[in-house]
């Protein structure tokens, strides 16, 4: 039976299909605990207390959710308009030489209240100038963005490892790291700004860029299902020759998605070079990109979904830290795994299950529904 | 001058190795291409296959029970590419960079469960590795000047695998343009709807070019953990599955000019250890770094149109469907 044409209720297709896959994806994950030799269940406890049992793992796990939320949003605009942007580890990483840059020069000089919009602003132009590259090749020399988002992944790399080892890096020093800035340029600390109110809270590395992260899901929203250029943007994604035929540049607007796309990216150094590390170091992307494509799978590209995939991925990610530290047989890798699982069952396998589903639901269906 | 010549000898000795894997996962990766389904973990499946090399090696002690499990291992996950790219007509890039991002994880998880050494396998005794090899006549040749010593210190010295993968370009190009396979391997990647006309399965002709993408990614691995190396490490293609890609683009998805490719990627790699703070005259210290983003620098302006065309197969990257 060909159940590809068979249209299911949005709930199912929205709620029940994704989080089948989610479960299968676990499935396999507690397999290969079992595999190793670790109780799925214990293990699961172990990362829900983790997670969220006392103010200082939520605050880790709320932490490692801004990080996604800004590249789950940033593979979720360029899919949008039917671009596949692989390169967000590259653009995060090159989004934290424009913060570093512009620190660098002007930590002394100028006050925290201008330092703060200079550094997010650098951020997101440093990102989307990686991106744009290869969006105006993709657009106007015809190579395949997902082919040029990989190169430029492994050049954003090379690039910095350069500057870092010979040209940003503090004099005197081994360690390939640019010195502290000064701290006028840290974005405050959540503990810090409930302070102000007389509300204390664990001190934690979750810092106002995780606000910054919800105003950009907004954003993105409004950008996308609200605005002229969120309509250009996904009516050539559906369709390009469509897109030609309403007067909308289809050209333009695979440079603008990519663009945005590798703005949001960028958005990655506010939370963990001004929030967090204060320094330019190596590596701080640390995957945040990749996850970044399963998350927009599993939110489905809408930012309420990129929200709460976001957070399972930071309950896996702070979950994960903290199941290593209990049983040693399990490493922080295997996240890495999990997350791999969910790639693959929520993305490309994300169709997999619908056939049963049709399936059940035809058998369940209310009888009038189908003489209708 | 005579101190030159074995300089450059020593860098085309390098070139051959550190080519190798490469030559193998773009031979593999020209296989699954040119049948129409994209292939980005060619890096996921040479780790997974140099862990399960690298395993088998240490706990069994043999080399070639290694390289069966290798490859193996790497053609069940290119049937899982193959199960969602094919059967369910899933998104290929998503379902390559899946495989990445589990091998990358999973190989690290069960290292550490099994052996318990942070992620690496037991170093190997040499009788579990494929171990350098002398050719016939080496020795014997080695005291003719140049073409001699060429062969004695640049061809003859590598282990079987190295031979294995040279012999996978020609293999690969007589089986993809000389036999009735290869000629149905093509014309599925341009024009799947005719090969169907034709009353032949697309998606077994599919399968059929994954499984083979699968052994070669196989055959790279093993090199790389049990021969080129004594022991699987964490991340230990490091991006050399990628490369492979560029190299497969850069040769416009055919087999000799890939493997040219492989080479000037290997030997601008070969290159770039023997560069490390030397200093060149007019120049000065060339960037590692700059040398290592060249072949991903040079891909990309070719596929940008500014050295040649790279044209993709037609079909690549969509799915087949045959019932309507």
């Amino acid at each position: 039976m060909n159940t590809t044409n068979i249209e299911l209720p949005a709930w199912i297709e929205v709620v029940v299909i994704p989080i089948l896959n989610i479960i299968m994806a676990l499935f396999f994950a507690g397999l290969i605990m079992l595999a190793i030799g670790v109780n799925p269940v214990e293990a699961v406890g172990i990362m829900l207390n983790g997670a969220f049992g006392y103010q200082e793992g939520l605050g880790y796990t709320l932490y490692y959710t801004t990080n996604f939320i800004f590249t789950g949003l940033a593979v979720a605009v360029a899919f949008h308009a039917n671009l596949f942007n692989i390169g967000g580890e590259g653009q995060a990483y090159i989004g934290g030489l424009g913060v570093g840059l512009v620190f660098l020069a002007l930590d002394s000089v100028l006050p925290p209240i201008l330092l703060i919009p200079i550094g997010i602003a650098a951020a997101a132009l440093f990102g989307a100038a990686w991106a744009f590259i290869p969006g105006w090749l993709q657009a106007y020399r015809g190579s395949h963005v997902v082919i040029t988002t990989i190169m430029f992944n492994f050049i954003a790399s090379a690039l910095m490892v350069y500057l870092l080892v010979n040209v940003l890096i503090k004099p005197g020093q081994m360690s390939p790291e640019s010195r502290y800035f000064a701290e006028a340029a840290w974005l405050p600390r959540m503990h810090e700004f409930f302070g102000l109110f007389g509300v204390s809270i664990t001190k934690t590395p979750l810092n106002m860029s995780f606000v910054l992260a919800l105003i950009c899901c907004v954003l993105v929203w409004i950008y996308i299902w609200r605005t002229r250029w969120g309509y250009d943007l996904r009516t050539a994604g559906f369709s390009e020759s469509a897109a030609v035929y309403a007067g909308i540049k289809p050209k333009r607007v695979v440079v603008s998605a990519m663009c945005i796309s590798g703005a949001l990216a960028g958005m990655v150094a506010v939370n963990e070079i001004m929030g967090v590390h204060h320094r330019l170091i190596m590596n701080f992307p640390a995957g945040y990109g990749f996850t970044g494509i399963a998350v927009a799978l599993m939110g489905r590209n809408h930012p309420v979904g990129i929200i709460m995939a976001s957070l399972l991925f930071g309950v896996l990610y702070q979950g994960g830290a903290e199941l290593a530290f209990e049983i040693p047989k399990i490493t922080r890798e295997m996240v890495v795994a999990v997350q791999g699982l969910i790639i693959l069952f929520s993305g490309a396998l994300a169709l997999m299950l619908r056939p049963w589903v049709v399936r059940l639901y035809l058998l369940v269906r209310p009888v009038r529904e189908v003489s209708a | 001058m005579l101190d030159t010549l074995s300089t450059i000898y020593a860098t085309l000795d390098a070139t051959l190795r550190v080519s190798t894997p490469l030559i193998l996962c773009a031979m593999a990766g020209l296989f699954s291409e040119r049948s129409g389904i994209v292939d980005i973990s060619l890096e996921g499946k040479m780790l997974s296959a140099a862990f399960a090399a690298g395993s088998v090696a240490a706990v069994t002690g043999s080399a070639w029970l290694g390289l069966l499990v290798a490859i193996l291992v790497s053609i069940v996950l290119g049937l899982v590419h193959g199960f969602a790219c094919i059967t369910h007509r899933g998104n290929q890039v998503v379902s390559g960079l899946a495989i990445n991002i589990l091998a990358s994880g999973l190989t690290v998880v069960l290292g550490i469960a099994w052996f318990k050494q942070g992620g690496q396998t037991p170093s190997l005794e040499s009788s579990a590795r494929f171990m350098p090899m002398e050719l016939p006549l080496a020795s014997t040749l080695s005291d003719v000047p140049i073409i001699g010593r060429f062969y004695a210190e640049v061809i003859s010295g590598h282990s079987v695998l190295v031979y294995i993968a040279l012999l996978s370009v020609l293999l690969t190009w007589w089986v993809v343009y000389r036999t009735r396979f290869g000629l149905r391997l093509r014309a599925v990647g341009e024009n799947p709807l005719a090969v169907d006309t034709a009353g032949l399965s697309v998606s077994g002709l599919r399968y059929a070019a994954v499984a083979i993408c699968g052994g070669l990614c196989g055959i790279a691995g093993a090199y790389l953990a049990i021969s080129q190396n004594a022991s699987f490490v964490r991340e230990m293609t490091a991006g050399q599955g990628y490369i492979a890609l560029a190299a497969l683009i850069f040769g416009k998805w055919r087999p000799l000019p890939a493997l040219l490719a492989c080479l000037m990627f290997g030997f601008l790699d070969a290159v770039a250890i023997r560069l490390q703070g030397v200093e060149l005259p007019y120049i000065g210290e060339v960037p590692v770094q700059l040398i290592q983003a060249l072949p991903y620098v040079l891909t990309v302006v070719l596929l940008a149109g500014f050295i040649g065309r790279a044209i993709a197969p037609r079909a690549i990257g969509t799915p087949f469907v045959k019932e309507r």
